[in-house]
Order: structure tokens, then sequence, then C-alpha cells
């Protein structure tokens, strides 16, 4: 057998990756004259505005399948959301943080925080402005855990709630929907957490440990994005832009 | 019954006086039929009529069924009428199908000694009614698998059903003891030890390396060596436990366990010594017919098609009754039964036989089978083990037979007759399958074994018969934890270990005590243990074995909707079969490719089905991926591999081209001693490249890969990718990793150190994706998540959490968590084959060659050949995603 025979395949996508790392400048895009900038954590930074948005959190999903159905799941997811919260919080020192809906997976959740998950919140909390927006899972949350209550919010030209509207007028930044796109590259596939956006709104991913995720060419989508969108999928090292065309259905 | 298509008076053994003699209603029907017993099935009668368990070793056609059942039928025969109905035998099979066949040949032998005994199965398809009926009225003998001995055993009414069992017989005890199932069922066993004091244990196996482990696994064991193993940490072993009532239990015992501490690894704990059953050994029947098939065409490098046989095969299938053609994956299975059918000019009724087609098809096949109505069967392991088919008079191997006793026993399949030879052909799909089928000639000729060692009893198979208990009866954690280290393989069972089971059946076993007002198992004020409701126990049902298929989507027909191509109309056809979700995912609209026979265009996922339509014209599929073999390479028969290889003298015995190809390496590079590991080094267009050969098989190797892959990053030589199969693994990186080599002589022992068995591997594990899918096996096992069934919808109460992110967060917050440990306790000898590839680090140390070359060579260019193939799940994800980017990208700037 000879050598040019060999059906050899071995692209350097290794390197490639390493060589885009150096190019790109942080991710990011304009919406209704702000800057938004994405944090591979799944976090949206407003710099101007110095404020923080993360949205569906799901805090103490884990502990709510004890109550509903006797199924232990580590009770740590919350810890950990709380921690990967602390790390962007630390590092950009926002004035404002907003959650953005969903931030406890049910209405009771607040009350089964432990007492060192509740003292993080508070410590999270502590200097700045917080703010909870309601969401489908805890529109009526019981209060206790600090911070203010809104259904929805203005910030410059953009307009936070939790559900995306149809109707809704240029810069929605909204949740809810979990956002996820999937590549597949040679026959290996990827499945990611994702901002979506046709430059118009954006809808951001889930921020929670255990949240899953909808693929991005879901129906649901559809009516949001009808001239098409661009997926900002959160690698390990940063934050990818994919385009629709891209990305494969599940 | 085997032995009704078994010659008379021949028997490997000779006659011996039995220690009982016979029932003359026995003799006259073993006369009337003109047999005589042979001198094992009446050693065994009379073993188990003294009241002592026994393991039957003997070769297909022996007569074991009926030997392992004549105890049983004699004890009933004797007893006469019986006042009130109680289960005297209990037969457990690893397949339902056996039991069933089982119970249709033990009719003969009661009716025409017109013996008053009621036989029945229960298996998973057994009405609740009936179910319910034979716990109340059970039968004389009740032949089942070991997940419904199970569910008996966690029943309310287990002591009653119980309390009167003389037997236990345990058939092809050889495959269940290495399995999860094995597990389960030495539990079982050890309750039933407790609950039935009088009963013998008879094990029925095909030949085996090691019969002592089986031997063992019969019978309880000692309690003392397992509380003399180390147990490092606090408190002494068996403290009295806590004094809650309210089912917090104990503290915690979790703070001082340490990640090192759990499960000993294979090898240790299990040893020698304790009690064992008598061994009965049947010595071998007549030799194998054996031979691997030389069609004489040049076969590949890579490639496990065979391709090049298949006319052959076909042949071979003309000139013979009935042919069992075995290969190795359901798409091989597919592959060859459209390359036969392409070639079938008579028609010859060829089938197709695979785990993944839907029942209903397979028991058609299984019927066409029995009745003789079938030509071949193309089958996978599916029809590896038990049921008797009769008529078949050749077995055809298609790939390589990747273990000795494994293939013994696909060739057992063909001719029943232990006195006739088994007809069999090996057909190897590329050169260096030949070397393999040649060793594995060699070991069929000496009737050498490599089954694998009995396993370790799993923590998490553990805990499901935890729970199974507290169904069952309200349990002292003193008491269970006595009989559950008289199993075999839960010797090394510690306290503490137990301790920390128990508490993750009651609350999680987090350390973070976020459940103990959920808790499922109570202790009492009396301080038994006890179910918390009729929910937990239900639950227990619901999820009860330990069989974790992948998550599978079925593959339903569908037509296109007339007047919008492109469309199609869900719900529309039959359902094919099942594939696994994975596979599905990797599926875009409009690949094609093989199933159930036929070629398939896919169109889409709904909701939990593949929808498909069938491909128009004669295109060839895509079959988008190669699976690759399920079983790896064994060790016994790489070192004969590797043996073949390192002696020229031994080249004379192997097909001509292979030799050519051997001498070729010879001369472009070496060959590696028998001890030995080969490395070459040699660059390739712009990259270099590093190839090994340590013959591990392909799932040491890809844990291999990864590992060297790290410490090649850490020396700065960029590593970009790396391929593996089961002889070796090919690494590319883009500095020179030869020059590195040259200038630094210990770099390659120190590559190949085994102490990356240590960080390395433990960093790697972090993220491996093998890991999360051993993880999320043991977590269902175990019920941390419901069990999905096939084509079952999720509800709402159902965990939505994918495992892996549960894997992810409980890794970071309570690495020592119980689940965890069991998971790695697999991933020594699953999936990752840590237990191998460290045993191929302490042999290759000081013994690896470097040869540094300035091109591919032969030996090299067949795993050169694997680059390109590999599937690697979730791993190496933003190179991928940047991959994707980059088009994009290119696409802008265009």
């Amino acid at each position: 057998m000879t050598e040019a025979s060999l059906p050899l395949n071995e692209e350097t996508i290794l390197a490639l990756g390493l060589r885009l790392e150096k190019t790109t400048k942080a991710a990011g895009l304009m919406l209704a004259g702000e800057i938004l900038t994405f944090d591979r954590t799944g976090a949206l930074w407003l710099e101007a505005h110095r404020t923080l948005v993360v949205s569906d959190l799901h805090l103490e999903k884990g502990s709510s399948f004890a109550v509903r159905s006797g199924q232990f799941l580590p009770p740590y997811d919350t810890r950990e959301t709380l921690a990967c919260l602390h790390e962007v919080v630390c590092r950009l020192d926002p004035a404002c943080v907003v959650a953005l809906g969903d931030s406890f997976h049910d209405a009771r959740g607040p009350e089964r925080l432990e007492p060192g998950d509740r003292a993080m919140v508070a410590a999270l909390q502590e200097g700045r402005d917080w703010i909870w927006i309601a969401g489908n899972h805890d529109a009526a949350v019981s209060e206790g855990v600090g911070g203010r209550y809104a259904a929805a919010l203005a910030v410059g030209g953009l307009t936070l709630r939790h559900e995306p509207s149809v109707s809704a007028a240029e810069g929605e930044i909204a949740g809810h929907l979990h956002p996820c796109g999937k590549v597949t590259m040679r026959g290996r596939s990827v499945r990611r957490r994702c901002f979506v956006t046709d430059e118009r709104r954006l809808v951001m991913p889930a921020f929670g440990a255990f949240t899953g995720g909808l693929n991005v060419r879901a129906a649901v989508f559809e009516p949001l994005f009808p001239k098409g969108f661009t997926a900002h999928l959160l690698g390990d090292g940063r934050v990818f832009a994919i385009g629709r065309n891209m990305l494969g259905k599940d | 019954m085997p032995s009704s298509s078994t010659s008379p008076t021949t028997s490997g053994t000779p006659r011996r006086e039995a220690a009982g003699p016979l029932p003359a209603a026995f003799a006259a029907w073993f006369a009337g039929r003109g047999w005589q017993p042979r001198a094992h099935q009446l050693d065994l009668l009379g073993t188990a009529r003294a009241g002592r368990s026994a393991l039957l070793v003997a070769p297909t056609g022996a007569g074991k069924t009926l030997a392992g059942f004549l105890p049983s039928l004699v004890g009933l025969s004797e007893a006469g009428p019986r006042k009130k109905p109680r289960l005297h035998t209990l037969y457990v099979s690893p397949l339902k199908a056996l039991a069933v066949d089982i119970a249709r040949n033990l009719d003969a032998p009661i009716a025409e000694m017109g013996l008053d005994i009621r036989v029945e199965t229960r298996t998973g398809d057994t009405p609740s009614h009936k179910r319910t009926r034979q716990v109340a009225r059970p039968p004389d003998i009740l032949l089942t698998t070991p997940e419904q001995l199970s569910l008996l055993l966690a029943h309310a009414q287990a002591a009653d059903l119980f309390g009167g069992l003389r037997h236990i017989v345990l058939d092809e005890l050889h495959a269940l003891v290495t399995s999860k199932r094995g597990d389960l069922l030495s539990l079982a066993l050890a309750r039933l030890r407790r609950l039935s004091p009088g009963a013998t244990t008879i094990g029925l196996s095909a030949t085996v390396r090691e019969p002592d482990a089986l031997r063992r696994y019969l019978v309880g064991q000692g309690v003392a060596a397992a509380i003399s193993l180390p147990s490092a940490g606090e408190g002494g072993p068996r403290s009295g436990s806590g004094e809650g009532s309210d089912g917090s239990g104990e503290g915690a015992p979790l703070s001082g366990t340490s990640l090192t501490r759990g499960p000993p690894s294979p090898g240790e704990g299990g040893g020698p010594g304790g009690s064992m059953a008598d061994l009965i050994v049947v010595q071998g029947g007549a030799k194998a017919d054996l031979h691997m098939l030389d069609t004489g065409l040049t076969l590949p490098l890579a490639g496990h098609t065979a391709w090049q046989s298949m006319p052959a095969i076909y042949e071979l299938i003309r000139a013979h009754r009935t042919v069992l053609v075995f290969v190795n994956t359901r798409l091989q299975a597919e592959y060859t039964f459209q390359e036969l059918w392409r070639l079938n000019d008579d028609t010859l009724s060829i089938a197709i036989h695979h785990g993944s087609l839907d029942a209903a098809q397979r028991r058609r096949v299984e019927a066409a089978m029995a009745a003789g109505q079938l030509r071949a069967i193309v089958c996978t392991a599916t029809l590896d083990l038990g049921i008797d088919w009769g008529d078949v008079d050749l077995v055809v191997n298609i790939g390589a037979p990747k273990g000795a006793s494994r293939i013994m026993q696909r060739i057992g399949r063909a001719n029943h007759r232990m006195d006739e030879p088994s007809k069999a052909y090996l057909v190897p799909g590329n050169r260096f399958e030949m070397l393999e089928c040649r060793a594995a000639l060699d070991a069929v000729e000496e009737a050498a074994q490599d089954t694998p060692d009995v396993r370790l009893g799993g923590l998490d198979v553990l805990a499901q018969h935890v729970l199974g208990m507290a169904c069952a009866d309200a349990f002292d954690a003193n008491d269970l934890f006595d009989e559950i280290v008289s199993a075999a393989p839960y010797q090394w069972l510690t306290w503490e270990m137990f301790e920390m089971v128990v508490d993750y059946v009651a609350t999680g076993g987090y350390a973070l005590r976020a459940y103990e007002r959920f808790a499922k198992i109570l202790r009492g004020p009396d301080g038994l243990w006890r179910v918390r409701d009729a929910r937990i126990a239900q639950q227990y049902r619901m999820n009860v074995g330990t069989i974790v298929e992948a998550a599978r989507v079925k593959v339903r027909l569908t037509r296109h909707l007339r007047g919008k191509p492109g469309t199609v109309v869900p719900k529309s056809g039959r359902v094919l079969g099942e594939i696994e979700e994975e596979f599905g995912e990797t599926l875009t609209v409009g690949d094609t490719f093989l199933f159930a026979g036929e070629i398939l265009r896919f169109e889409g996922l709904s909701e939990d089905e593949c929808l498909v339509t069938r491909a128009k014209g004669a295109e060839d599929p895509a079959i988008p991926s190669y699976a690759g073999s399920k079983f790896p390479l064994s060790t016994f028969l790489a070192a004969r591999v590797r043996a073949i290889i390192a002696d020229p003298f031994e080249w004379d015995r192997l097909p001509p081209q292979l030799a050519k190809y051997l001498l070729q390496q010879r001369k472009h590079s070496i060959l590696p001693g028998e001890k030995d590991l080969l490395v070459e080094t040699f660059p390739r267009g712009n990259r270099f490249y590093l190839t090994a050969f340590p013959f591990e098989g392909r799932l040491a190797h890809q844990t291999l890969g990864m590992l060297l892959t790290r410490r090649l990053e850490r020396a700065g030589l960029r590593p970009l990718g790396f391929a593996a199969n089961d002889y070796g693994i090919a690494i590319w990186t883009s500095r020179d990793v030869g020059e590195r080599i040259a200038m630094a002589p210990g770099f390659t022992q120190a590559l190949f150190d085994e102490d990356m068995l240590g960080d390395d591997l433990e960093a790697w594990l972090d993220e491996s994706a093998m890991m999360k899918r051993t993880f999320r096996q043991c977590a269902v096992i175990a019920g941390l998540i419901e069990r999905r069934y096939p084509g079952q919808k999720k509800t709402g109460r159902q965990v939505t959490i994918s495992t892996d992110l549960i894997y992810d967060v409980l890794r970071k917050h309570q690495p020592d968590h119980l689940l965890l440990q069991a998971a790695r306790q697999d991933a020594a000898t699953g999936l990752l084959d840590v237990a191998r590839l460290g045993m191929m680090l302490r042999r290759i140390k000081g013994r690896i060659t470097h040869k540094a070359l300035d091109r591919v060579s032969p030996l090299s260019v067949s795993v050169m050949l694997e680059i390109g193939r590999e599937r690697v799940y979730g791993e190496g994800a933003d190179e991928i995603l940047a991959e994707a980017e980059a088009e994009l990208l290119g696409e802008a700037l265009a």
C-alpha cells in the first residue's frame, strides 16, 4: 500500500482554534444603541450601565425532585450556580445585577435554601442593586432573599423581561427558552448553551447548573427571528458566533 | 432438552458408580429412550441429595440441563403428594427465552414418567394475575431470570415463598458472573441462603478458566474474611449505629473517607480460600473442525466488513443445511445481510437477528429457525448463549474472534451433539484479523480458555438490593451486612462502605443533609430499617435490574406528504426497531443507512422517534458510523498475537499475504519482541506521528491515547489528535516528537510511565465522556434517576436533568460520593479499561523499542487508517466550535 492512498483527513482543528483565539475580540454586539458583551459563563454585561444580567438560574432545582418524586439529586446545584455567579461578579464588579426570571425552580425554592447558600446570595447583593424579574416558575416567589422585585425593567434603550414576546419592539432581552445550539463537524457534534440574536432582540442562555436546553432550531424560535439569527455558543474558553445555517437540529 | 439430541452411551468421562441409585421409574425412562444416565448426571444427583452444592462444568451437548434438574425430578417424585403447594426448585437463566425453552423441554420427561410436577416460568412477560397466583400457589419448579428473582425476594411474602426451597439451579453461570447481573444474583443467593437454609445450589457452566471462582460464588463465604480487610478511618467496624428514630441514620461517616479508599481493584480481595461447591467436570467432546477462510484475495490493513469473502460465505451457505453467521456489531450484521442477499440468486432463506430489531421480528426469526425453515441467520452476540438450535451444521464467524472462549462458545452453537465435531470457519476482515484468527485457532486446538475474571460486586447494584430488602421486610443493618458479605462478589465490603450504601439509599448520601425529611428508608425505635411507603416500594419495582440500555429511539417508517416534498407524515408507518439515541443524533436529514436489512433515508427526529423512508434507487448507503467492536481483544489472544509476530518461525503457518506483510515491516522498521512495546515516529505532510503497538484492545488504547496526548501537550509537542484500534494507537503532533526522543533518551520511558494513571487520569476523568456514560449507568442502577423504557414518554415527575450536569456538579462538590466510587470501580474494567492499561504499562517498563523512521511503516499504516473514523463524544468541543465559526468567517470574508 502506498502512502498516497491513505485516506488521511487530519485537519488541524486545534491549531485553528488557537489562532482564532488570538484574533477574535470579546464577543458581543450593538442592540438598540447599547453595547452588549457576551460572557462565556452565559451572563450578559452592559458595561455602560455597569449592569450584569443572568437568566434562568433555577436555584434549588435539584431539591425540587426530592419533594415531587422522591429522587435525591445532588443538592449542590444552587451552590454551583452561585459560585459561577460569584466569579463573574468579582471579575466585573457590577453596580446592578438583574436575574431575568425563573431564578428559583419553584415558588418554595427560597425556603429550601441551605444557610450557606442563603449567605452567599446576601454576600453577592452586598453593595449593589439587585433585581429579581418574575418568571413563570417563580412568579409568586416568597420574599426573604433580598433585592427588589419587578415584572420587567428598562435599561437604556433595552427592555428586560423573562419571556420573549413576538411583537416586542427593538431592544428586548429575554430568557425563558434556554437556547442551545448544536454543531456537527465530521461526525462529531457539540451541543452548547447560547445567546441568540438577530441584532433586534436577544434571547439569553440559562445560567443554572441543572438547566437543560432547547435547540435553537426548534419551531418556537422561528416567529421570534423571522429573518434568521446568529447563535453565540458558550465554549470552554470563549464564546463562538455560529450562523443559523451551521446549526443542526436535535 | 439438550440430552434428547445426544447420543446415548458415550460420555466424555468414564462411567462411575453414583452416590445414590436412580429410582426405578427414572432408570426405566432412560432405558426406554435407549439411553444410559451419564456419570456426571448421577454424580450431580448424588451430591445434591447429600445436601451439597455443586458446579457442573460441561461442553455443549453433554446433557447439562437434564443433569441440573435430575435431583429435583427425583426428589419431587419421591416426595409423593404434597399437602400444600411449595416451591421446590428455582431455576435462574440469563435469558428469558432460555427459561421458556427449558420449560418446554422439561415437559417430556415429566409427562413420560407420569410425574405430578408443576413447572412454570416467570419473566417480564408473565401477566400480573399469573404472578399473583404464583406467589399464593407456587409451582414445584419455577424458571425465571435474575431480575425477576430480585423482585420476588423484595416481596413481603418472600420468606414464606422460599421457605421450603430445596434446589437452586443457575444456568449459563459463566456468562452471568462477569456482569452486574451476576452481582445482583449473588445478593439474591445470599438472601435465599437465609430464607431457605435447606437448599443446595447447582451451577451449570461452559468450560471456564478458573472454575474455583464459580465454586465460591455458589456457596456462602465466611464473614471473617470481610471484616479483616483494612478499614481505615474513624470508628471501629460495626459500630452500633446511631440512635435517631427519625430516619436520619447516624451522622455521615463521609467526612473522613478519602478518595482512594473504596472498592479494591480487581485482583485484590475475593482471594483464594473460602468455601467452595463441589466440582463435577465433563471433559470436552469431539474436537472442533475449525478453519480460517482464506479466499486467496488480498485483504486490506483495516476495516472489518470482510466484503472480499462474501461470495465464499454464500457458497458455504449453499453447501450446508443451516448456517449461523456471527458478526461483532449490529452495523456489520446489516452489512453482511445486505451483501449476502445481493448474491442470493437462489433466494435461500437468509435472515437477520440482532438486539436492535423489533422483538416480534426477532421472535419470528427464532421460530422459523427452530422449525428448520432457514438456511442462514446473520446474528450478533444475541444468539451467543443458550437456545438449542438443533440443526445448525456450520458456524461462520466474521471479523476478529476477540477471545478464545468466546469463539468456542460460538462454535459450540453448531451441532449440539457432544460427540460429533462442530464445524466452523473464521473469516478475517483484514490482515490483522488474520493474526487474531490464527491465535484463536491455536487456542481452540489447545482448549485454552480466556474467560474474564469474576467481578467484584458493584456498589450501585448493592444500593438497589438494600432498597429491595427494605421493601421485603424490616432489616437489622448488622444482619444484612453479614448476609451480604457471605456473597463471594461482596466479600471485600467493609462495614463503613456498607454504612455509606445504607445512607445513600436513605437520603442520597450527601454531606449536605438536604433530604432527611424525605428519607426512603427509616430506622425505627427498634433499630430496624423500613421502607418509607408503598410509593418507594413501587419505585423500586419499576427500576429493578442492572441492564441499562443506551437511550434508544424507535425507527419508524414514514411516507412523504403528497404535494409537499421534504415533509413526511409522522406515525404513518410501522416501527422497524430501535437505534441508539447517540447514533440518531449524528444523522442529518438525507443521510442513508442500513437497518433491518433495508437502506433507509433519515427524515428527522420527532419526539422519541427516528423517522425514515425507504431510500429509492440502488444508491449505496452512507454508513455514517462504524461502532467498533463491543468486545476488546482478550489479554490472552493479544499475548498470542504478539508471540506470533515476534517469532518468524511461526510465519509459515500464516496466510502468505500476512507473512509477506510482516517481512515488509521487518525490512522497513522492526518487529517488537513478545513482551516489548514498539514505538515508531515519523513525519508525514506537515505533521509528526508517534505510533505504538501495545495490543491491549481499543478501550485501553483510547484511554492511553487521551493520557499520552496530555503528556505530549505538557512536553510542548503540540499534539493534535489521536486514533486507536485493538492493536495500537497513532498520535499526531505539530512539533517533532522523534527529534525530542533522539535528544532525550529517557523521554519515551517517561512518556509511558505508569504514573500517568495518577494525576493525568484524575484530570482526564473530570471531562471524559466515557466516564459520564459510566456514571449514568450507575445512577440508573442505584436508583438516583428513574429508568426510561424505550418509547416511554417522559412524565412530568421524571428527572429531565442530564446526568452529565449531575456528574459535573457532584464531582466538584462531593468527589467521594458513593456513585462516583461506583463509576470509578466500573471504569477500571469497563469503557475505560484502566486496569488493563495499568497491566500493560507494568509489562513494558524498560522494554520500549523506539524506531525513528522517515516515513510511515507497514505496521503503522493499519492504525493510521483509523484516523477520521474516531468519534469521541463531547471532547474537544472548542475545536469543533472554532472550526464551525471559521467556516462562517470564511464565508463572510469571501
